[in-house]
């Protein structure tokens, strides 16, 4: 039984249809004691890094218990922004810490391709802030939540921060600077974009993390 | 690179998918399911649902569509029309919409778009504008387009933005429906005036016309209905024709490959 975490981090309509359409058995655990039984673990998150304060100690000591076990978490989006450190967006409410790195605001370029010439003719950046669209995954490494993905296939992002590079990076992607898309550690999965939104590259992710659920 | 993307508009009304010419003669063009499916298989970015004639009645039969819709694609799902206020966007978020665009509700009561951002994140709130050329500048219409106002579009899009929407869908009135091009200079004068995506829409006739909204017109994204309802291929040859000249843009999987060599 996959759990989904549902801590009012955004609305899970579009999550929840992807994994009935994969075929996979999902629970939204209200207790903790859920968390036990659990064989795969997601956990989603739109809007502000600072929705993560709901899970509070227990929430992250039992997930923190989870991930110790072996079995495998997905973290989407602000899911796996809490993987990290924590965010510049929500300073008082640290993440999980798995992985070191602190996620910061997007930013352009120095060598940015977002300059414009206004009409009294001086140059702007104009550098668009959310992240909104389909962007390339450049692979770095093996995988196995990349498995299968070709370099360069695109998937659909929506967010105004972004997780570090590091060792953990298994995908990068670039909008003025470049930065994780996808992350793993051992079991522990994340993606910045929505797999659930990113039609049949999407899909094929969510189907490679629901593998390895036994 | 980010891509540009191709969005496809399904006006729905009755539960059917209808296209009209500057907002009147609706004609009927086919069940919504069944095209974002196609649109879906084509390599579409995006669906956008737009209940055209809503009335109280009519609530259930767009959360059916919304519904239907969202079984067929995996994409991001916008819908709009005749949200008036925070309980319609819940019902349309709660059948399946990953994001909701809100016109004259938001021009109304500018608050709702702080209020629906703060509940679901920018990246839910879509501001439609329905804009017009009058007297030298870009007019604001609202209720389908009926309506005149004295509100600029440069100027609401910049307050939008500043309230909270997370990206501007906006359409001329002057050309939708058409097929003469987007109005390119509205899209401009809109893009470079605010840090959010703008979409854009009202015109598409020609896949050039694509071009050049994307390029002259700073549009991210580009809105569009009968080009693509009525003939086959039409999102495929479209996203080919913007590769090879030059516009990002996310390719059906295998077609990368046979393109590579033929960008300019």
């Amino acid at each position: 039984m996959i759990a989904l975490l549902d801590y009012g981090a955004g609305n899970l309509t579009s999550v929840r249809k992807a994994l009935a359409h994969l075929g996979a058995p999902v629970t939204t655990p209200s207790a903790l004691a859920q968390l036990t039984d659990a064989s795969g673990l997601i956990v989603p998150g739109v809007g502000n890094f600072e929705v993560t304060a709901t899970l509070g100690q227990d929430w992250r000591d039992a997930i923190l218990n989870y991930i110790s076990s072996g079995r495998p978490l997905l973290g989407i989006c602000v899911g796996m922004q809490w993987l990290f450190d924590g965010s510049v967006e929500a300073p008082g409410h640290p993440g999980l810490g798995l992985i070191p790195g602190t996620c910061q605001l997007l930013t352009a370029d120095p060598e940015s391709q977002h300059k414009i010439t206004t009409d009294d003719d001086t140059e702007i950046t104009r550098f668009k802030v959310p992240h909104v669209g389909w962007n390339a995954l450049h692979r770095q490494g093996e995988s196995w939540l990349l498995d299968g993905i070709n370099e360069g296939d695109q998937v659909y992002f929506t967010h105004s921060y972004a997780a570090p590079l590091t060792d953990r990076c298994v995908g990068s992607t670039r909008y003025g600077t470049e930065f994780a898309a996808a992350v793993e550690y051992g079991p522990v999965g994340g993606v910045q974009f929505h797999p659930e939104k990113s039609s049949d590259v999407g899909l094929h992710i969510l189907q490679n993390f629901l593998r390895r659920v036994p | 690179m980010l891509s540009k993307r191709i969005i496809a508009c399904l006006d729905v009304r009755d539960g059917a998918v209808v296209k009209g010419i500057n907002f009147e003669g609706l004609k009927r063009a086919g069940d919504p399911a069944t095209l974002a499916a196609r649109y879906n298989r084509e390599g579409i970015d995006e669906v956008v649902i737009l209940d055209v004639t809503a009335t109280i009645e009519k609530r259930k039969a767009l959360t059916e569509t919304i519904q239907a819709v969202a079984r067929e694609i995996f994409l991001p799902l916008c819908v709009g029309g005749g949200i008036r206020g925070e309980d319609h966007a819940e019902a349309a978020i709660d059948a399946g919409a990953d994001k909701v665009g809100i016109n004259t509700a938001a021009l109304a009561q500018p608050e709702l778009i702080t209020t629906l951002a703060k509940r679901y994140g920018s990246q839910a709130v879509i501001v439609a504008i329905d804009a017009k050329r009058e007297d030298g500048r870009f007019k604001i219409y609202v209720r389908s387009g009926q309506q005149g106002t004295e509100h600029d579009a440069v100027e609401w899009a910049q307050q939008a933005a500043d309230r909270g929407a997370g990206e501007i869908l906006l359409t001329s009135i002057d050309r939708d429906g058409t097929k003469q091009g987007f109005d390119c200079e509205l899209t401009a004068a809109v893009s470079n005036a605010v840090p959010i995506p703008v979409i854009a829409s009202g015109g598409a006739g020609t896949f050039n016309h694509f071009v050049d909204v994307f390029k002259t017109g700073r549009a991210d994204a580009a809105l569009a209905a009968s080009i693509f309802h009525y003939a086959e291929h039409a999102v495929e040859d479209l996203k080919t024709h913007l590769y090879t000249h030059g516009v990002p843009v996310r390719l059906p999987l295998g077609e990368r490959s046979a393109h590579a060599d033929s960008i300019d």
